[in-house]
């Protein structure tokens, strides 16, 4: 079945199954491989995307419901916040392996789009579903404070 | 600029019509430099417009290698590190063989140290020739030529590295290149030097296997048998073939299940997990956990190796004659290693053989196992590095698994399409190659001062290594070393110390995971001498020093580290935190941890990590893998393990196979000791002491001992 989607703010035309995961059709359809697939049951954030602006695990998103709503990958990413992220991100080099990064930095971004100064708290529970096998969580947690301090300055 | 692992394919431009220099050895391991690739092996290229590439013999998991591998380069070649890219060596084991072992592969913390002389070596040559073009382009001594960045100079001139490419080319390289002394690393040891992979890696343009698509590629999921060791009856593909974008069902030639293909990822696991099978159980695994962990028990009973100095007859004497006796027994689940990537591969065909795309960690073992599955030479098999999203051990296998997989998938299919092979998490849950279960039964005599008099220590699990390729090396006198690595071979000097073994047998596979036999040996050795010092009243870090000689280099450095850990942790006799040390891959690690409780309810506060690892090459890489390697230790013991119910695996995914989270993770400080040494491993040597200091910190707060893994087990709540 043909969906139209909006990716990174352009349409995409799909051909997929209904009820096929975003996620899938994201990766194997559209070529968008930054965003990854970790466990396929919304169990670890590798799969983040932005849905209207809001972080979501896309491997348990069906495609069909995506469909007049703008999608965001980490390749889309744009704008003062993601910069900040990424920098921060960059200059804690915080990324071992870095397959769960892209979900990491979607998930911050999501974050500090909605609050710029989060305490420890609000940062556990933004990037508590986000896994990383590398255990990187030091870093991430300083390069979250490092961005919020760099888009209040 | 972005910094990312060089796209250009660094030995397919040879035929480019600008200028390059290719520095490295011949096949006899002697310099050798040239304006090709094709006569020589080269480790570093710089192009015509400066721009320098390092070649990386070995994979990135997440390691750093890219980056540690690079800065031996840039060092000694003075290069701008804003301007040397990284490319992953073809597999080739003559040319970029681990000097460790003898083939090509990534494993045992290895990387820096076997590539340390010989990346430096290839740097300074490139170096001395460009030297030795300039000067002989501007008419100057070489001697009056300095380098720094990526640009040459001598009095009014200067010149990059681009510029005397072509001449250098011509030239001969020198035998043996003056290499710098430490005092004058300008990176080595550098405490900010970026890491190669961030930028790829921090907007989604890094590629991992997974990412790979080729034209006309068909998606391959494996139903398999869900007990080990079963073997396929038959199948039925009827609900399968309802899934949209299903193309086919095949039974693997081995019997270890169905390949089934589909258009895409979605489609192969929703058609794999349609299959229908039947199964042959009579050659596999059957049992509870419980019957193994029994069966376990019984081979304690007589030992069938001796692993130790001493023998078994003798520590026992030594303990009858004590004034007191400690005894424990250790239990050690099953553990997955589940690297955030799933285990994936690409394979198609090329003009005379087969290509690989792969986060690959042994191209030798690939080269070696696939050559046999599909009747070619190993050099007809391609291998295609790219990043590895994690390992932790599990992506090399001594029979190569899943690539194994991969190229029966392709063979079915005529060995004309490519095929990329996916696992989901749960069949990375379900899929073996684990730590394996392990039982330590201790008994040690005390005399009435405290002192150790004899230590009867018993080991049993399933060998890693007997039985492969890799046996002639690891196994002797019947005793496999990953088995008893960290206690036959302890740095503490104990009288009377016998280390009897026994093999467990099983069909379900085990294999390395970060830091092999010290995973499990470490957190018993350590738990038991926190132990003897709460029986005998005495300070856990002094009991520790007393047990190591000063004048034994390794006993040494592992004082140094148990010191360097006390004092930055601000250690008191009588402290109420968790202390241990131990020394795996040549290097030394102490950690102190801080944990509170409430009731059952523990959370790790903080860990204090002090590390030898000889010198540093990159410091902030080795405190990320201190970071990351206490993690993975504290995310198994508090709460990982996999279970069997009449031999099927009870977890599927990360719902019950929890992952670490960032709210479980504790602050880390580490502290580098200095060192002049040549650098040994930091990628594993962090995960031992973790979880003994982890649960001597339990001890202190909670009175509660810790025996067997995970820390849930024993009722605690990871808050
Ligand atoms: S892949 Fe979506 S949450 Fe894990
Ligand atoms: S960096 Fe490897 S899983 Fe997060």
């Amino acid at each position: 079945m043909k969906f139209t989607l909006n990716i990174n703010g352009s349409p995409r035309e799909v051909d997929a199954e209904p009820g096929t995961p975003l996620l899938w059709v994201i990766r194997d359809e559209l070529e968008l491989t930054g965003t990854k697939f970790g466990c396929g049951v919304a169990a670890c954030g590798a799969c983040t995307v932005h849905y209207n602006g809001t972080p979501i695990r896309s491997c348990s998103f069906p495609v069909d419901a995506a469909v007049g709503n703008q999608i965001t990958t980490i390749e889309g990413l744009e704008g003062k916040v993601a910069e900040a992220v990424q920098a921060a991100w960059r200059e804690r080099d915080v990324v071992q392996c870095g397959y769960c990064q892209s979900g990491q930095i979607m998930s911050a971004v999501g974050l500090l789009s909605t609050n710029t100064s989060p305490s420890d708290s609000d940062i556990d529970n933004a990037m508590g579903g986000n896994a990383c096998r590398c255990a990187t969580y030091v870093r991430i947690r300083d390069a979250v404070k490092l961005a919020a301090g760099k888009l209040e300055a | 600029m972005t910094m990312q692992v060089s796209r250009r394919g660094f030995l397919k431009t040879s035929a480019a019509a600008v200028a390059a220099l290719y520095v490295g050895f011949d096949p006899r391991g002697a310099l050798a430099a040239g304006d090709t690739a094709t006569e020589i092996n080269p480790f570093v290229r710089i192009d015509a417009d400066g721009t320098v590439t390092a070649v990386a013999k070995h994979f990135e998991m997440g390691q750093g290698t890219t980056t540690g591998l690079t800065t031996l380069i840039a060092e000694e070649l003075d290069a701008d590190w804003n301007r040397i890219e990284v490319d992953f060596a073809p597999a080739d084991a003559a040319r970029y063989k681990n000097l460790a072992w003898g083939s090509q592969g990534t494993g045992g913390s290895s990387a820096i140290s076997n590539s340390f002389m010989q990346y430096r070596e290839a740097g300074a040559a490139a170096r001395d020739l460009l030297v030795r073009a300039a000067a002989a382009e501007w008419g100057v001594d070489a001697a009056a030529i300095t380098v720094s960045e990526g640009v040459l100079r001598a009095a009014n001139r200067e010149g990059h590295f681009g510029q005397f490419v072509a001449r250098a080319a011509t030239l001969a390289p020198v035998e043996k290149p003056v290499l710098k002394s430490p005092d004058q690393f300008k990176l080595i040891g550098k405490l900010d030097l970026p890491r190669k992979d961030s930028a790829g890696k921090t907007d989604g343009s890094a590629v991992f296997a997974i990412d790979v698509k080729l034209p006309g590629m068909v998606y391959v999921a494996i139903k398999r048998s869900p007990r080990f060791g079963g073997s396929l009856k038959s199948f039925d593909a009827a609900q399968a073939k309802q899934v949209g974008g299903y193309l086919d069902a095949k039974a693997l030639p081995n019997g270890a299940g169905v390949a089934v293909y589909a258009h895409n990822t979605w489609s192969a696991f929703r058609a794999r997990d349609a299959i229908e099978a039947e199964w042959d159980f009579s050659a596999a695994e059957n049992r509870d956990t419980d019957a193994m962990l029994q069966a376990h028990r019984e081979l304690a009973k007589a030992p069938q190796f001796n692993a130790g100095k001493t023998t078994p007859a003798d520590a026992e004497a030594a303990i009858a004659a004590a004034a007191e006796t400690v005894e424990a027994e250790f239990v050690f689940p099953y553990l997955a290693h589940a690297p955030m990537e799933p285990l994936n591969c690409v394979i198609e065909p090329t003009a005379n053989g087969v290509r690989f795309h792969d986060g690959c960690q042994g191209p030798s073992f690939v080269q070696g196992a696939i050559s046999k599955v599909l009747g070619l030479e190993p050099a007809q098999i391609e291998i295609v590095t790219v990043y590895a999203g994690g390992s932790f051990g599990r992506r090399a296998t001594p029979t190569s698994d899943y690539q194994v997989e991969a190229a029966l998938a392709f063979d079915l299919l005529g060995r004309k399409t490519p095929v990329k092979l996916v696992w989901s998490r749960e069949d990375d849950i379900r899929g073996g190659y684990y730590r394996g279960m392990a039982l330590h039964q201790t008994r040690i005599g005390l005399g009435g001062d405290g002192r150790i008099l004899g230590w009867d220590h018993r080991i049993v699990t399933r060998p890693i290594l007997k039985g492969t390729f890799m046996e002639g090396y690891f196994v002797k006198n019947g005793v496999d070393k990953t088995s008893v690595e960290g206690v036959a071979d302890t740095l503490y000097r104990l009288p009377a110390h016998a280390v009897g073994l026994s093999d467990f047998d099983s069909p379900v596979t085990t294999l390395w995971w970060r830091s092999v036999g010290h995973t499990h040996s470490a957190y018993v050795m350590e738990s038991l001498l926190d132990m003897l010092a709460r029986s005998s009243d005495r300070d856990p870090v002094e009991l520790r020093l007393s047990l190591l000689d000063r004048g034994d280099p390794q006993q040494s450095r592992m004082a140094g580290v148990i010191e360097t850990a006390r004092d930055m942790a601000g250690w008191k006799p009588g402290d109420r935190r968790g202390f241990a040390a131990h020394f795996s891959f040549n290097t030394w690690v102490a950690v102190v941890a801080e944990v509170t409780a409430q009731g059952n309810k523990v959370h790790v506060d903080k860990l204090h990590i002090a590390v030898d690892c000889g010198i540093a090459v990159n410091p902030d890489v080795v405190v990320a893998q201190m970071e990351g390697g206490a993690g993975y230790a504290l995310n198994a013991v508090m709460r990982e393990e996999i279970t069997f119910r009449n031999g099927e695996v009870e977890q599927s995914n990360f719902p019950d196979y929890q992952p670490l989270r960032i709210t479980d993770m504790p602050q880390i400080e580490v502290v580098i000791v200095p060192s002049a040494e040549a650098p040994s491993g930091v990628g594993e040597p962090a995960t031992p002491p973790t979880g003994p200091a982890v649960a001597n910190a339990v001890f202190a707060a909670t009175g509660i001992r810790i025996t067997e893994l995970p820390m849930t087990k024993a009722g605690l709540q990871f808050v």
